[in-house]
């Protein structure tokens, strides 16, 4: 068990280095964060004076292995813009999103599973349909349309919440349904599949052979195994939890590390950037592992295995 | 005495194709009936669909009664107190046939709270002498163990152990030896016969395999294409089959003793029952078919005291040939 979990983490640990690594070269390759600070009009000697003081006049190998010194002493680099030290940057955001990402991934929860186990159990029926469509619809429509939408009906027609902005729980509302949504119609479509398929599967007739009442075949038999895919994208999601609100905060004008990272990867301001991608990477990673010890605890057929490994 | 188990007429059609053409059958307490027949024969949709196990889409007509009491149709709270308690079922392919996420304890310890009423350790120490009686050992450690945890032969032991919870009066072993090696399915038919035996408990074998049947039951149905085409004494049907199907399924099995001699296979295959032929499903494959056999189905007529033939032009095979 304790080998199966060092593998896990050195794992984890590479995929982190792999994602700030990638996010390093592309971020140097793809823009002069001198230019963009001090602006095109700025004076060469600026500009160069500029690129000595944050070290990027060295070859790109070396600031590279510079940066993951710095990240070694727990040094994440500060804000070209204004100096700061990006963490703290970052960190300052993290509640303003978080009150927005929490929120949603409760409506995804408690609107999506039970919506999807219904629809399983009712297939074909006109709410079963009516669950589908509009799960499609959820997740095909991108989320800035939808928040567009909502904007449009509850703010300009109906005038009953505020567009954007952060002053009271009511501007959060329409980021939260427009986060809520999508990912409710991606878990309702997913539990509805799992539900099928293990409805399907011959230990459910064996449950009902033996004279168990369907509705406990359902929360006893059914919902344990179909709760081990789901689980899967419930990972995904709360990985998201961080970075999944980038659009929806823009939109709204929350400011949160969404609208962090859109601003500091327009300014190249590159420690700020890699400070969320290290973050995310982080969460995600995390939140993998947990979904593996999950797997472990919900079906005992990978258990032993891990055991074995 | 009334039978047990009483069906009649019961016909069953999937998404309009009609896949049961009413089939008659009763069964006495305590004997043992065999359903032979390929695949798709409807072995096991009969059963299914006189517990109300088939999906929803299935349509089900006819009648199948218990003690005189009508299953088709009944109410979910009364097929929950026959299924398991009075009527068990027992399935093909083990591995997939209990729950991968519960312990054996808490599958066992199910149908003994449903049916018997048992708690906590009674239930344990229940489940433990079920378990003991079916051959499993070690019980006390492997009650806590999961299904994959054990071999394909253990955990149709622990499915038989779990029929017999509920104490019933009759067990649906549905192919219970198809997906077992050869050595584990006679250990599994000899299981079921001792508890048969110790149960005083009625037992419909469905199974492809006319030599298991005949082993292990009284009587035998011989199905083909959604109907019962023969029905005798396990022992006459072996010696002397009437029904020309039953004849090529016995002439394709191997003689245990005498001469080696080439197995005969029945020509054709099984009809689609989505365009079965008109008149007897069997006729397009029969050596005998004749005039009459392409204009109307046969029925299920009587020919001795206890057998039935549904045949127009049923063939006794000359004695010399049936002995070989």
């Amino acid at each position: 068990m304790l080998r199966f979990f060092a593998i896990r983490l050195c794992r984890a640990l590479l995929t982190i280095a792999l994602v700030v690594t990638f996010a390093f070269i592309v971020l140097r390759l793809s823009g002069d964060p001198a230019l963009m600070i001090m602006g095109p009009e700025a004076p060469p000697e600026v500009i160069e004076a500029f690129r000595k003081a944050w070290g990027l006049d060295h070859p790109i190998w070396v600031q590279y292995l510079d940066y993951f010194k710095a990240i070694g002493q727990g040094e994440l680099g500060r804000s070209m813009r204004d100096g700061r030290p990006a963490i703290q940057l970052v960190l300052e955001r993290i509640p303003a999103t978080l009150a927005l990402t929490i929120p949603a991934f409760l409506v995804k929860v408690l609107l999506g599973i039970p919506a999807g186990i219904y629809a399983a159990l009712h297939r074909g029926s006109a709410i079963d349909r009516a669950v589908m469509i509009t799960a499609v619809a959820g997740f095909t429509v991108p989320s800035f349309v939808l928040a567009l939408l909502l904007v449009l009906i509850f703010a300009v027609q109906l005038g009953w919440l505020p567009s954007g902005g952060q002053e009271s729980w009511r501007h959060a509302i329409l980021p939260i349904v427009t986060l809520g949504f999508g990912g409710a119609a991606v878990l309702a479509r997913f539990t509805r599949s799992a539900m099928l398929e293990i409805l399907g599967q011959p230990y459910i007739r064996t449950a009902s052979a033996k004279g168990v009442p369907w509705r406990r075949v359902i929360t006893d038999h059914a919902l344990p195994n179909a709760a081990i895919p789901t689980v899967t994208i419930l990972g995904f999601m709360v990985g998201s939890l961080i970075a999944g609100a980038v659009v929806v905060e823009s939109v709204f004008s929350w400011p949160g590390v969404g609208r962090l990272l859109v601003v500091a990867v327009a300014n190249r301001d590159l420690a700020v950037v890699q400070c969320i991608l290290l973050l995310v990477a982080m969460t995600m990673v995390t939140s993998n592992l947990i979904v593996d010890f999950l797997y472990g605890l919900l079906d005992p057929r990978l258990r032993s295995k891990g055991a074995a490994a | 005495m009334a039978p047990l188990v009483s069906i009649s007429g019961l016909q069953v059609a999937f998404d309009g194709t009609q896949v049961l053409h009413g089939i008659d059958l009763d069964i006495a307490k305590g004997e043992a009936v065999g359903l032979v027949g390929e695949s798709g024969s409807g072995k096991s949709v009969t059963w299914l669909a006189a517990l109300g196990l088939l999906p929803a889409k299935a349509k089900v007509a006819g009648s199948a009664t218990l003690d005189g009491r009508e299953l088709i149709g009944a109410d979910g709270k009364v097929l929950d107190q026959v299924r398991g308690r009075r009527i068990a079922m027992i399935f093909q392919d083990p591995a997939s046939a209990l729950n991968p996420v519960l312990t054996i304890r808490r599958q066992l310890c199910e149908s003994l709270g449903l049916h018997r009423g048992l708690r906590g350790e009674a239930a344990r120490v229940e489940a433990l002498r079920l378990l003991d009686l079916v051959g499993i050992p070690d019980a006390n450690r492997r009650l806590s163990a999961y299904p994959h945890e054990f071999s394909g032969g253990q955990v149709q032991r622990i499915m038989i152990a779990m029929a017999l919870a509920g104490q019933p009066d009759l067990l649906i072993a549905d192919e219970p030896t198809t997906a077992l090696d050869a050595t584990i399915q006679a250990q599994i038919l000899d299981l079921l016969a001792a508890v048969r035996r110790e149960f005083n408990m009625a037992m419909v074998l469905i199974s492809h395999d006319l030599g298991v049947v005949a082993e292990n039951c009284d009587r035998v149905c011989v199905m083909y294409a959604g109907r019962i085409v023969e029905r005798a004494p396990a022992t006459r049907l072996f010696d002397d089959p009437w029904h020309p199907y039953a004849q090529g399924l016995i002439g394709a099995l191997p003689p245990l003793d005498g001469a080696r001699r080439r197995l005969q296979a029945i020509p054709g295959t099984v009809p689609d029952p989505r365009a079965l032929p008109s008149g007897c499903a069997f006729a397009p494959r029969c050596a005998h078919v004749g005039d009459g056999c392409h204009a109307r189905v046969p029925p299920l007529a009587p020919v001795e005291l206890d057998r039935a033939v549904a045949c127009l032009r049923p063939q006794r095979l000359p004695v010399e040939l049936a002995a070989e």
